[in-house]
């Protein structure tokens, strides 16, 4: 090797690939304004589509009249129910088993449900025409409490299937019950409740939500008549299922029918989902013949299309009297809205929230959710969350807060004395997973040392006799989480999507130069994926991650993949880059071989290249190799290297993290402020730290948004109260703090390169850290559980009725 | 519907159209000028998603009718820098990890650009302050607040490695 050879060290950091902080290629477009999301797309004659939504949450639709909207000039068609019924597409299958109308048949369900689709030249003459549709309704009574569902007197929501007494997922009780699910073992639990020297009992409900991506959902939709084809550009998180729905729904064969999801403007579950402007800008491209584009506003992003939780989780927990846990029991109310549209794999209709015996070895456990049908929009999507994962881990961690309380014991304490101990990994919870690894007591050790927990402990207490002697009107929570995820789903053996099994894929073609294209079944929502899957690729197979281009969402060229929601993209696709990547490199080796003359055992693999074992002067580099394949011939080798992976994981993965936080809360006023949060994070093999980073800084933010005031309220008579950005709350950079993030390494022994995934595991914990510190605060002065989301008021009340106000 | 004609100069061009009274600006510069750059988020002023620059002033562009703009001086993000050299701001942008879908973007730089103006000199404070009419649903506006910080140092002559040892931590 000649003195300027760069060293093997130099070679690897010139791959950019594993734990490089690489800068994102996808800057340097989005900076610019040069990003293509869907309502940037203007395809020629492309007419605008709006909706006629329903004020009422619920009523009869007694009669539509068009005929003032289509004599608008400009108004180009009007869609109803009756036009989409001889099609078969006033209702469409949703992903939870159910259906849902596309078009209100007979009957509205909740506020903001779509009536009638107007299709004009401009968005104007759309939303000129929306008021110009007359629609006669006839009020009916109105179900927004899960809890009177099923009272003597409550209406009845899904007349459809009224007398249907089997649902999706069993049987069902009532017309607006949807499903029962259990799991765990009731009598064991609660004999255990029984006879344990402590239980604690607490209902812990975690609000209706909603993603609210900085983008809303969109469709262009555009039917080529002359030969056959479709092509549906829209904001979808997994467009290959887009794809196969519309072909199921339309008729029109998959192979006719090319989705493509461009730049997506954020999506965090909300964009999972198939809605009723997807299907009616399809079928008003294919009766005017001409695109058509729908894009919603905030007011109807918030109002119809999934909203994320709203689960009151009963729960009892019991222990010894020095804090070993011996058994957890919950109860969960789910309100599911109009229509089950719950976006969880089939087998799953409560998501994961069997999870929720969470970081703790819990021994015995039952757990069972009730479905329930009220007038609010449909959805109950994953929220920057694995499928309920963010219900289960707030519920755990609140109900380790109450247990503390009732065992007057400090809250850290009593986790670690639970915590599922690393010697215990692969470990078997209660409720039928089994944990990946982990290494919970390090994390947790390390955090609270970061923190100084135990002088902040002090202080806390110093502020509280400060408080009591009127010296103060603030006090200071420390918010405490420990949470496990389970992501990456998953096994086809037992996770699917209308049928799908949730495998995904990669296609790699290395060009004759030595560079790569590869391309995933997956979609990027702002996640970097252009960046990162580059990167694991690169350490696979020895090319530069910048002389790799990535490329998803075009089904048309993309393998097939279930989409990127519920951290999967790396547990599965990331998975499926590194096996696809092995494959070129088990040809590559032979061809190295071969090149080298020597027998294929008789080559390893070295950073970028295949060299001689025992003599390192003689080597092969993958760029080499590349140019061999496609010119000369190699005897027993295909020519060209290429190499698809579908991946189909073993098992789920389990990220885990501890959070803590301080806040100091103003008696008087209500309001908080987020004195310090740090954030220890294991994900695994971390892939791009920069990323990670910004993953969590971003997770944490809508953690506190949920956490302290963002929430989908509707009064009594289902109008929806905060359906603007006025009363939907989003932090701004003002009322973020700046968040310290750290991290252990505890890689998944199945993972092939050991990521776990990272995207949601803020969300999942910072709820109930946030919410753990706003609780903390008033534990001096007796209070053991306040409701989420905590704004200044709900906080201002809490303090009063605990009578700090004097 | 009648019609008028308006002159804008946007980003140093002179540009002539013709538009209903009625057209909100960022719907005349999205789909009659075809600048994407300025995005619609919420259409009520809330997120600021599309806020340009109208004659030295932030403006969300979803909240003034295009006529009110006529004869004015417009920069929207397509206006700053150009691939061959990216405006400051852009470059730190990139280097700090302040964008993630890219959809707040154009709208939160060009305000940027704006209160760098208004203040060369932003401490962290005036920097959370003069940029919380844009909202980002992605970073949580750590990386946003360093890459603004780091462009004023960068634009005021600070060498880069202030600005590395600075917005480390
Ligand atoms: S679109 Fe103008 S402020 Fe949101
Ligand atoms: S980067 Fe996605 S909204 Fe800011």
């Amino acid at each position: 090797m000649s003195a300027s050879a760069p060293s093997m060290k130099e070679r690897q950091a010139a791959l950019k690939g594993l734990g490089t902080s690489r800068k994102r290629v996808e800057d340097a477009r989005f900076t610019q304004g040069k990003g293509n999301y869907v309502d940037d797309i203007k395809l020629p004659g492309m007419l605008y589509g709006d909706f006629v939504r329903s004020q009422h949450a619920h009523a009869y639709v007694k009669s539509i009249d068009t005929s003032a909207a289509l004599a608008l000039p400009g108004v180009v068609a009007v869609l109803t129910a009756k036009d989409l019924e001889p099609l078969n597409l006033h209702w469409m299958p949703t992903l939870a088993g159910d259906k849902q109308m596309v078009l209100a048949d007979g009957k509205v369900l909740f506020q903001g449900q779509e009536v009638a689709f107007v299709v004009a030249e401009s968005r104007y003459i759309a939303a000129d025409a929306i008021d110009l549709v007359q629609v006669e309704y006839e009020e009916l009574p109105v179900l927004v409490d899960p809890f009177k569902a099923e009272l003597p007197d409550a209406p009845v929501l899904r007349e459809d299937i009224a007398d249907a007494k089997e649902g999706a997922h069993g049987p069902r009780r009532h017309p607006n019950h949807i499903f029962t699910w259990e799991m765990g073992e009731k009598e064991a639990t609660e004999s255990i409740l029984a006879s344990a020297p402590v239980v604690a009992e607490e209902m812990v409900y975690y609000h209706r939500t909603h993603p609210c991506p900085l983008e809303t959902c969109g469709s262009v939709a555009s039917m080529d008549k002359v030969n056959g084809k479709l092509t549906l550009y829209g904001t979808f998180q997994a467009p290959h299922v887009v794809r196969t729905v519309a072909s199921l729904l339309s008729g029109i064969a998959e192979h006719n029918i090319r989705v493509v999801s461009p730049d997506i403007g954020g999506g965090f579950g909300n964009k999972v989902g198939v809605y009723p402007g997807y299907v009616c800008s399809i079928v008003a491209s294919i009766v005017t013949g001409l695109p058509v584009k729908w894009v919603e506003d905030r007011m109807e992003n918030l109002m119809s299309t999934a909203f994320a939780r709203d689960y009151w989780m009963q729960g009892k927990i019991a222990a010894t009297e020095d804090g070993k846990i011996l058994g957890l029991w919950c109860h969960t109310t789910a309100d599911h809205g109009a229509f089950d549209a719950c976006a969880d794999p089939t087998k799953f209709p409560a998501g994961f929230m069997n999870i929720c015996t969470g970081s703790y070895d819990i021994g015995t456990a039952y757990l069972a959710v009730d479905g329930i049908y009220t007038n609010k929009a449909p959805g109950g999507v994953a929220y920057r969350c694995s499928f309920r994962v963010t219900e289960a881990a707030y519920f755990i961690e609140r109900m380790i807060e109450v247990l503390a309380i009732k065992l007057n014991m400090d809250a850290a304490e009593l986790r670690l004395k639970n915590f599922i101990r690393k010697d215990q990994f692969p470990y078997h919870s209660a409720l039928g997973w089994e944990y990946d690894s982990g290494d919970y007591h390090t994390a947790w050790n390390k955090a609270l040392e970061a923190v100084n927990y135990k002088e902040l402990r002090t202080e806390q207490a110093a502020k509280v006799e400060a408080f009591k002697a009127g010296e103060t009107r603030q006090l200071m929570g420390i918010g405490l989480c420990h949470f496990t995820e389970i992501v990456g789903a998953g096994p086809v053996k037992n996770c699917d999507i209308l049928g799908m099994g949730m495998f995904d894929s990669c296609e790699i073609r290395i060009h004759p130069t030595g560079s790569a294209i590869a391309r995933l079944g997956t979609i990027s929502q702002g996640q970097g994926h252009a960046t990162t899957f580059a990167q694991i690729l690169a350490s696979e197979i020895g090319i530069s991650a910048d002389d790799i281009t990535i490329e998803e969402g075009d089904t048309d060229t993309a393998p097939y993949g279930l989409g990127t929601y519920g951290s999967r993209s790396t547990p599965v696709a990331g998975a499926a880059t590194a096996m696809a990547g092995r494959k070129i490199r088990a040809k590559a080796q032979m061809i190295a071989a071969y090149l080298l003359e020597v027998h294929d055992n008789d080559v390893e693999w070295e950073v970028d290249r295949f060299v001689v074992k025992g003599a390192p002067e003689r080597f092969k580099t993958m760029q080499e190799i590349a140019y061999a394949s496609y010119n000369q011939a190699i005897p027993g080798v295909e020519p060209g290297l290429e190499a698809v992976s579908y991946y189909d994981p073993p098992n789920m993965t389990y990220p885990f993290g501890a959070y803590i936080c301080v806040m100091d809360i103003d008696v008087d006023t209500g309001t908080s402020s987020i004195r310090q949060f740090y954030a220890l994070d294991d994900c695994g093999t971390r892939i791009n730290p920069m990323i990670i980073e910004g993953q969590v800084h971003g997770g944490l933010t809508e953690a506190l948004a949920i956490a302290l005031g963002q929430e989908i309220a509707y009064d009594e008579l289902g109008n929806v109260k905060t359906g603007t950005l006025m009363d939907f709350f989003i932090p701004t950079a003002w009322e973020t703090p700046n968040y310290t993030t750290d991290y252990t390494e505890t890689p998944s022994p199945h993972h092939p390169i050991g990521a776990k995934g990272v995207g949601e595991s803020p969300n999942v914990g910072g709820v109930p850290c946030f919410s753990n510190a706003i609780n903390d605060a008033f534990r001096p002065f007796g209070l053991t559980q306040t409701r989420m989301p905590h704004d200044h008021w709900r906080i201002w009340q809490t303090a009063n009725k605990l009578g700090l106000h004097g | 519907m009648t019609t008028t004609t308006i002159n804008l100069n946007v980003n140093g061009k002179s540009v002539e159209t013709t538009i209903e009274p009625r057209e909100l600006l960022i719907h005349v510069l999205r789909d009659r000028l075809d600048i994407t750059g300025p995005h619609i988020g919420c259409e009520t002023s809330h997120c600021g998603a599309c806020t340009v620059d109208i004659d030295g002033r932030s403006v969300k562009a979803c909240t003034l009718f295009a006529v009110q703009a006529q004869g004015s001086e417009i920069t929207t993000i397509e206006g700053l820098g150009d691939p061959d050299k990216l405006h400051v701001l852009q470059e730190q942008f990139k280097e700090h990890h302040g964008l993630q879908c890219g959809f707040c973007t154009p709208g939160m730089i060009t305000r940027a650009h704006r209160l760098l103006q208004e203040n060369p000199n932003p401490s962290e404070e005036d920097v959370r302050f003069g940029i919380a009419g844009n909202l980002c649903r992605c970073t949580g506006y750590q990386n946003i607040v360093k890459a603004v910080l780091a462009a004023a140092r960068e634009i005021n002559g600070a060498t880069d490695k202030d600005a590395t040892r600075e917005t480390a931590a």
